[in-house]
């Protein structure tokens, strides 16, 4: 299972990529591993958009569940995958690179200071097993 | 080779039904308003009743054998009964008829009504709804109007045990409630704790489920009561599991407020491959007023000296929720579950939970030292199980299931209780005889053995099935739902 | 009664379970509740049961003794043998629900065939396995809409051509103000066009129903185009049978047909069970409640069947479902599919003349009677709505003596309708029938 040290995380499993001001946000290694094959993904944000935190951004579905993703931080969304709707199996192969979902310019840092770092959110996964 | 779709075996020009020619004169058609293609098959009587019996021949049903699936109750289905739905005066009798014309049907619904009420300690009955889902919504519906008509609609907070079936929570998202997941303890009651944590005046009511997913009789059930009681909130009952209490006790007797019935569970209705089933609605005196309506009462009193009966009709409670559906519920059946009824009388209803109950500890007791029993006291009329060994690492409730076809029996149900591993959730039922059960128990003890000793047949099972396990993730994703005629080749 | 425990397995079975008595089993039950004496008659033996039963079932007039002209969303229509016969397989009606595949095979492959006979006959693209009945299907039509919207648009335009029983049960569903609803107190006498200005940027969803409740036939091209211009949905109530003649919604700008399937080989019997029809186009299919049977390869290589898309469903989903619908009408729909196939392009459209011809044969004979005439001129199906000369309680009293079941009371539903009757006419009905109906109908007058 991977946890990349230059993520910040969730305890929805979700992970985010800081870069200056902007946000990528995904769903972890964890997360595509629980949910098994995922058959649809839905973005249900759009550009220019203004988000808040634990809005729910897009909607994944495979065979046996379904889940939300929230946003971890508000902001105002600048990207979306448009990508990846086509091809849902991309979160299960690369969940952290071609599987992202949404970017978002960041409203209020300090949302973005309270996010779990890599160690933390491997013990709480391992917590839940 | 599979069976083909009728698509496939349609023929430009077959017909297989006749009907008379119009003995009328023929009015002019609505040329604006007619279809130009009708692609619908073209097949001959023969072609589709070979299609649909060569169809059946590929189902498990209860008629061919075993379903220990638990909290569907999947009991024996009396032929009687299909009789008596079939019965002219009942099949094919119009819903609007004047009620002078339909009695007969209106005794049954009130006869119904009354032995539901009887058997529940509920003070009114309604029919109406179409299914237990359905039933858990008219349930929640009252619940929600009740308080608002008592001008307490802050109250909007359901709470439901971890071990809940699906259909509550959805139930109460649909009615717009709020929900709160109340954890078990570890003996499988609801956590007093947890529960007295939410009792404030948000509270709308509680969902329970008892005996509950787990086979358990919550211990505490009547101080879960008080507490929700006490804090202003009301008591619903999910009667799925009433199989295990007729005679045995009365949830209207130990406070509950609401509850629904399944007819296709305890009461014998067949379950159809998926429905059709009824969800009754019982209510306590205090709810009475907000049943969906319409009711069946007495309209106009008889005379027993003169010995001319009431006269039954519909009747519309005061406060009433409204309809649930058209017309007035599932008639057909409710003559089934009357008739069932009526053959077991009060002694054979309580015979019914006494042998579901003696049955599923029975089983327990079998199969407690090849399997994991989460929560090791009397079950009532279903235990969990759990499917997995240390020593097996590889093997799951899945494949357990699916070695289960090989032997002939239908799995339990599975990965339900959504709060035990590698759930398999069993229920006998009371029409299951001791043969049935030993061969069961001796099936998944024969399992247990082969997933030490030979996983892979376990892994790659069912083997003696129709078709093998089948390819989720590609139906998900290719979505062919159905198939039209003009595609499948001329 | 159905135990098949003798007294030795009784006490072989509790030896095991390690308890004296059965009773014993109970204790977890409060023990000044256990037990309770219910006050219930003994058992009957299934002979003296189905006796009694049948003396209820006489004690009805049904529809095989009398001649039929009531309808109001429940038609009297012929049910070919086959039918039956395929439906007491044990093997369909006593199967569970088809979440073990790889054993229900039969039950998945004959929903996967109901699923493409009613895509095709309504026009549309993908349907569910079924719904509880037509009222129901049009509640979920508006939940789906709701939901499609996400909330941001809370109005519903409900045509008052739309079922009673089926309006009424939407209301009841969306008891709690999530949603605003209009339309249903337009003028009746009028066409789809008056429910124009009540569509507007909060619309969520538009519902007619074809034909409607007064057996009326109306275009809804120009409704379908402004619905859609709108941004919203917009959602047709049919009766599949009138398919097999008209035009289907699925043609003119349905984005969801629903409809009562009950006169597709399903008995009247009193009511229920009957079919909650449900269909959609692809681009909504994930928003669409109810069971999905979807095709796909086994491990052996071979086709079938499975649930799928299961997790929109209430197991998975749990209180973010939009639907809570778990049985559903699985034989129902079952008997309605097997009708379909016998019936065909050719019987479905022959069925649907029929009714058509005979029931304008009914509608010009009345209108000439004297006292009575047709209510509107707009084309109808197999449906219309007459004035009568008096309250039609009087008149269904006279047609009963005379062996007729009349037609439906309009007043009950709509105040402005008093004396208005709704006739059906079907295949079932002769020209003899007619003509005795007429007949019938000219004894009663104004006086």
């Amino acid at each position: 299972m991977d946890f990349p040290k230059d993520l910040k995380y969730t305890k929805n499993d979700e992970w985010v990529r800081l870069q200056g001001n902007s946000a990528t946000i995904g769903i972890t290694d964890y997360a595509q591993n629980q949910l098994s094959d995922i058959v649809f993904v839905e973005i249900i944000v759009a550009v220019g958009e203004l988000v808040k935190q634990g809005d729910s951004c897009t909607t994944v579905e495979s065979v046996k569940a379904a889940a939300d993703v929230y946003m971890p931080v508000s902001g105002k969304i600048t990207a979306i995958n448009e990508a990846l709707p086509d091809s849902p199996e991309t979160i299960n192969s690369d969940p952290y690179g071609a599987a992202w979902m949404v970017k978002v310019e960041i409203a209020d840092p300090a949302e973005a200071a309270e996010l779990m770092d890599a160690a933390a959110y491997q013990a709480s996964v391992e917590s839940r097993e | 080779m599979g069976e083909p779709l009728l698509c496939e075996i349609s023929v430009p020009g077959r017909a297989g039904f006749r009907f008379p020619e119009a003995d009328v004169p023929l009015e002019k058609l609505p040329e604006a308003f007619l279809r130009h293609e009708l692609p619908m098959p073209e097949l001959y009587e023969v072609d589709v009743v070979r299609h649909f019996t060569r169809l059946s021949q590929l189902n498990h049903s209860i008629d061919t054998g075993f379903y220990p699936l638990g909290s569907c109750t999947m009991k024996y289905n009396p032929k009687v009964n299909e009789e008596v739905a079939r019965l002219p005066g009942f099949a094919f009798t119009h819903p609007l008829q004047p009620v002078e014309t339909v009695q007969g049907n209106l005794v049954v619904m009130y006869e119904l009504q009354e032995w539901l009420k009887e058997i529940g300690g509920f003070a009114g009955v309604t029919l109406q709804p179409a299914a237990g889902a359905q039933g858990e919504l008219t349930g929640v519906l009252i619940i929600r109007t009740y308080h608002a008509w008592r001008g307490e609609s802050q109250r909007d907070k359901i709470l439901i045990p971890d071990s809940a079936h699906g259909t509550n929570p959805a139930t109460s998202g649909m009615s717009g409630m709020r929900v709160v997941e109340i954890k078990s303890d570890p003996r499988g009651n609801v956590d007093l704790e947890a529960l007295r944590a939410e009792c404030d005046e948000t509270l709308a009511g509680l969902m329970l489920t008892n005996p509950n997913t787990l086979g358990m009789f919550d211990e505490n059930v009547l101080e879960v009561i008080r507490l929700v009681h006490q804090a202003g909130g009301l008591v619903y009952g999910d009667g799925a599991n009433l199989n295990a209490l007729l005679g045995i006790v009365r949830p209207g007797d130990l406070g509950f407020d609401v509850m629904h019935y399944n007819l296709h569970k305890t009461f014998s209705t067949p379950h159809g491959g998926g429905g059709p089933g009824s969800g009754p609605v019982g209510v306590a005196a205090h709810l009475v007023d907000f049943l969906p309506g319409p009711l069946v009462g007495i309209i106009e009193e008889g005379d027993e000296a003169e010995d001319y009966p009431p006269l039954y009709g519909f009747v519309y409670p005061a406060r009433s929720i409204g309809r649930v559906k058209a017309f007035h519920g599932h008639f057909g059946m409710l003559a089934r579950a009357y008739t069932y009824m009526r053959m077991h009388g009060r002694e054979g209803l309580r015979l019914i939970s006494d042998y579901a109950v003696l049955n599923a500890n029975y089983l327990q007791a079998r199969l407690r030292d090849t399997y994991h029993i989460p929560y090791d006291r009397v079950c009532m009329h279903e235990f969990v199980a759990e499917g997995r060994w240390v020593d097996a690492p590889d093997i799951h409730a899945l494949d357990i299931a699916k070695r289960l076809m090989d032997h002939g029996f239908h799995p339990p149900t599975n990965y339900f209780p959504l709060i035990v591993h590698e759930a398999l959730m069993i229920e006998p039922t009371e029409t299951e005889s001791k043969q049935t059960l030993d061969a069961f128990a001796d099936a998944l003890i024969e399992i247990a053995r082969e997933a030490r000793e030979n996983p892979e047949i376990l892994k790659t099972a069912p083997h003696r099935t129709p078709v093998g396990r089948l390819d989720e993730v590609k139906a998900a994703k290719e979505l062919v739902l159905c198939c039209a005629v003009s595609t499948a080749g001329a | 009664m159905y135990f098949p425990h003798t007294p030795q397995e009784r006490e072989a079975m509790l030896a095991t379970v390690g308890v004296e008595h059965l009773e014993d089993l109970f204790q977890a039950v409060p023990a000044a509740h256990r037990f309770p004496e219910l006050k219930l008659p003994a058992a009957l033996s299934e002979m003296e049961a189905l006796l009694e039963m049948q003396s209820y079932a006489w004690a009805n007039s049904n529809t095989r003794e009398l001649v039929c002209f009531l309808g109001a969303g429940a038609y009297n229509h012929y049910i070919p043998a086959a039918v039956d016969a395929i439906l007491r397989r044990g093997e369909f009606y006593t199967a569970y629900t088809p979440y073990q595949p790889e054993i229900s095979q039969g039950t998945l492959q004959a929903i996967f065939d109901y699923q493409s006979l009613i895509t095709s006959l309504t026009g549309m693209e993908v349907s569910n396995a079924s719904h509880y009945d037509g009222a129901t299907a049009v509640a979920e039509a508006v939940s789906m809409a709701y939901s499609n919207f996400r909330g941001k648009r809370n109005q519903v335009v409900l045509s008052p051509g739309l079922h009673p029983h089926y309006r009424q049960t939407v209301h009841t569903y969306n008891d709690d103000a999530m949603l605003t609803f209009a339309g249903e107190d337009v003028d009746i006498h009028a066409g789809p066009e008056t429910l124009l200005l009540h569509i507007n940027e909060n619309t969520a969803l538009v519902i007619v129903q074809y034909p409607d409740f007064f057996g009326r036939i109306f275009d809804y091209t120009a409704l379908a185009e402004a619905v859609h211009q709108a941004g919203a949905l917009f959602a047709v109530s049919v009766n599949p049978l009138s398919l097999g003649l008209l035009r289907p919604p699925g043609e003119f700008g349905a984005d969801i047909v629903t409809g009562e399937g009950q006169p597709l080989g399903i008995p009247l019997s009193f009511g229920g069970p009957y079919l909650g029809i449900f269909t959609t186009r692809k681009e909504y299919v994930r928003k669409m409640a109810g069971r999905l049977v979807g095709e796909t390869t086994d491990n052996r290589g071979q086709r079938a069947y499975v649930l799928t898309l299961t997790a929109r469903e209430q197991h998975i989903r749990r209180e973010r479902a939009t639907s809570n619908i778990c049985t559903n009408q699985g034989l129902v729909a079952l008997a309605s599919a097997v009708y379909m196939s016998l019936l065909g392009k050719q019987g479905l459209r022959q069925v649907a003349e029929l009714c058509y011809h005979k029931a304008h044969y009914a509608a010009r004979r009345i209108n000439k009677l004297r006292d009575y005439q047709l209510w509107s001129k707009a084309p109808f199906f197999n449906e219309f709505v007459v004035r009568c000369p008096a309250p039609v309680a009087e008149i269904n009293e006279h047609l009963l003596s005379h062996g007729i079941l009349g037609g439906y009371d309009l007043g009950e539903d709509y105040p402005e309708l008093q004396e208005h009757m709704l006739i059906a006419v079907t295949e079932m009905v002769t020209k003899e029938d007619i003509d005795d109906l007429v007949d019938v109908l000219g004894e009663v007058d104004h006086g």
